[in-house]
């Protein structure tokens, strides 16, 4: 159990400097997901915490105490990886138990630890094999036994489930999920997928180009993106955008006044709150391009008059309008996400 | 055999004639060295040479290992044992360590050092013959099976080998490593050693030979009956001159040289293919 807090937490490669300044703090118990497209430092910032790149200036604290200049091992925490990292020519009991080895651990500890380890994962039949012996659901479930059994103030997940097909995937979130609520222990977890942040999180950070760009609850996220980024980022279908100007034209304007606040530049509007709707009201108009149904919901593609495509998302039932070329689309005022030059949000 | 050509019929014959008749060409000499060595001087001296195994067979090796000709076979077999083991373990411990070095300590001049190791696979011991002979006397190596070993001990191509596969080592593998607490030494015996086992093997099978079949290196360094080699002995057991030459004796001393060699493929056969062709991490 720990608490971590970074404080302007920066890492640079020479002249390039990929983190520019992390701050925030995680509480004791938390899942932690660390989101954003490659290349963005959420790796980076996570084998920083696991001491396994060096701090260039800031600080990382786990339950206080500086860990900069710790080694893995003095730090407390347990690591998952996107390969497993499993070593090859050990059972899997040896693999589960060569770090309590090495911390001189007791045999009969060791073998207990294990054992729990093993019931918890449903791997008890498996502890003889060979890595090579398993499917890798049972690997990442292996990976995730030898976290546990240390013991750890903090769990590191680096994408661990991206080399699984996308049923497994959703079991293993889940899994992952009930497992960390029943230890209790402080997680970061890092990934590119969304759907996973916004299901396994209690809060997310959204990194882009190495700032975080927002972190908050995963609704939060989702309502108030901070940035365009974060609103084209998170949730899927991604969150339109438009040109406020286009805005003011349209019969919106009426209802909503002339309250677009004045510095705003874009207006975002997730697919589920646009609806069709007759010309008189339409805020936009344009041509139905394609109309995808996917049983529990139907998404609508719409190209604007000048050319910009937006998405509508339809409940399943509902079909859009097939077969009129031209359609009209409008939205609750109150679902208008403003953002400014900066491309932050403005409320 | 499924995923080869296949071949029916008259092909097969011919395939398998073809295999046979090579099989021959190398076995006939063998053969005749074997029926050498177990008839009596004057039989092979008088053509023609028989075909048939004689009855001489344990006098002839008793002979050969108990007295030889200048010094008795055991004790050749033996230096040669000693010197080809240690070859062989002697350089896959050194290069196992100097690729260990280069891969995963970033010290200064390190590529230096690699291009610098790698630089000696154009200096084979026939080449550098003078010097080294030069330094090993200066040591007092002659005549010692310090002086046997350590010469040949440097090995560029096997660091280059176990170099390469440590590059195949993933990455994650030595942060999992790192974070279940193992430092450099726990993670070169924990892992990389029993990963290499197989590469291991391999050499040994190919570095046993090299070292069995030195000729030139221990010809040199040896002056002494008692600290030759088997395979130098064999040419040493040759007459000059007009004495006769105990040529019985002679074919049993190089059936006996090929064993330890044959023996090493036989038992490690499994593994040397396995170190070859394996790629599983």
């Amino acid at each position: 159990m720990a608490q971590i807090a970074f404080s302007n937490l920066r890492k640079s490669y020479g002249k390039t400097e990929v983190i520019h300044g992390v701050d925030t703090h995680i509480n004791d118990g938390e899942l932690i997901v660390i989101v954003g497209p490659s290349g963005c430092g959420k790796s980076t910032l996570l084998r920083m915490v696991a001491g396994l790149e060096t701090v260039t200036s800031g600080e990382i604290r786990i339950d206080g105490r500086v860990v900069n200049d710790l080694e893995p091992r003095e730090r407390d925490i347990a690591m998952v990886f996107q390969n497993y990292a499993l070593y090859p020519h050990m059972s899997v009991f040896d693999n589960m138990a060569y770090g309590l080895k090495i911390a001189k651990v007791p045999q009969a500890e060791i073998r207990e630890r294990v054992a729990v380890a093993a019931k918890m994962l449903e791997l008890e039949p498996f502890l003889e094999r060979k890595p090579r012996q398993l499917s890798g659901g049972q690997r990442q479930r292996v990976a995730m036994g030898r976290a546990i059994v240390r013991k750890p103030a903090v769990f590191l997940f680096d994408e661990p489930l991206s080399n699984l097909d996308a049923k497994l995937r959703v079991q293993m979130r889940v899994e992952i999920k009930t497992l960390q609520r029943r230890l209790g222990v402080t997680s970061l977890y890092v990934t590119h997928d969304q759907v996973e942040a916004m299901t396994l999180a209690d809060r997310i950070i959204v990194m882009n180009g190495g700032v975080a760009e927002q972190i908050g609850t995963p609704l939060a996220v989702y309502e108030k993106p901070a940035t365009t980024f974060v609103g084209g980022f998170i949730g899927s279908p991604p969150m339109n955008f438009l040109s406020v100007e286009r805005l003011q034209g349209s019969g919106l304007a009426a209802s909503f006044g002339e309250a677009a606040p004045t510095l705003a530049k874009t207006v975002g509007v997730r697919p589920e709150h646009l609806s069709f709707c007759g010309e008189g009201q339409a805020a936009w108009s344009g041509e139905l391009v394609i109309v995808e149904a996917l049983g529990a919901e139907t998404l609508a593609h719409v190209r604007l008059d000048d050319g910009e495509v937006i998405i509508v998302r339809l409940d399943g039932g509902r079909t859009a309008p097939v077969g009129e070329s031209r359609v009209h689309v409008t939205c609750e005022a109150d679902k208008l996400h403003f953002f400014g030059t900066d491309e932050k949000r403005i409320d | 055999m499924s995923g080869m050509v296949e071949k029916r019929g008259i092909g097969t014959w011919l395939t398998h004639l073809s295999l046979i008749a090579g099989i021959a060409a190398i076995c006939f000499p063998i053969y005749v060295a074997f029926v050498a060595s177990t008839v009596t001087q004057p039989e092979i001296a008088r053509p023609p040479m028989p075909l048939l195994p004689g009855s001489h067979f344990l006098e002839n090796y008793g002979t050969a290992l108990s007295q030889g000709i200048n010094s008795p076979v055991w004790l050749m077999l033996m230096n040669s044992s000693i010197m080809a083991l240690g070859i062989a373990i002697g350089k896959i411990a050194i290069s196992i360590l100097s690729a260990y070095a280069i891969v995963y300590f970033r010290f200064p001049f390190r590529m230096v050092f690699f291009w610098l190791i790698f630089l000696t696979l154009m200096l084979p011991v026939e080449v550098r013959i003078v010097p080294t002979y030069e330094v090993a006397a200066g040591f007092g190596m002659l005549n010692s099976y310090s002086g046997l070993i350590l010469p040949l001990i440097a090995s560029a191509t096997a660091t280059f080998l176990f170099r390469q596969f440590f590059l195949t080592v993933p990455d994650e593998l030595i942060e999992a490593a790192r974070v279940d607490g193992a430092g450099p030494i726990r993670f070169f015996i924990d892992i990389l050693l029993p990963m290499s086992r197989t590469n291991i093997a391999a050499l040994f099978v190919i570095l046993f030979i090299y070292g069995w079949n030195q000729y030139l290196w221990p010809l040199l360094i040896t002056t002494k009956p008692e600290m030759n080699t088997i395979v130098m002995g064999i040419k040493q057991m040759f007459p000059s001159g007009d004495d006769v030459a105990e040529w019985p004796v002679i074919m049993a001393t190089a059936l006996m040289a090929m064993l330890p060699p044959v023996a090493v493929v036989v038992f490690m056969q499994g593994l040397f293919v396995k170190g070859l062709v394996d790629t599983e991490k």
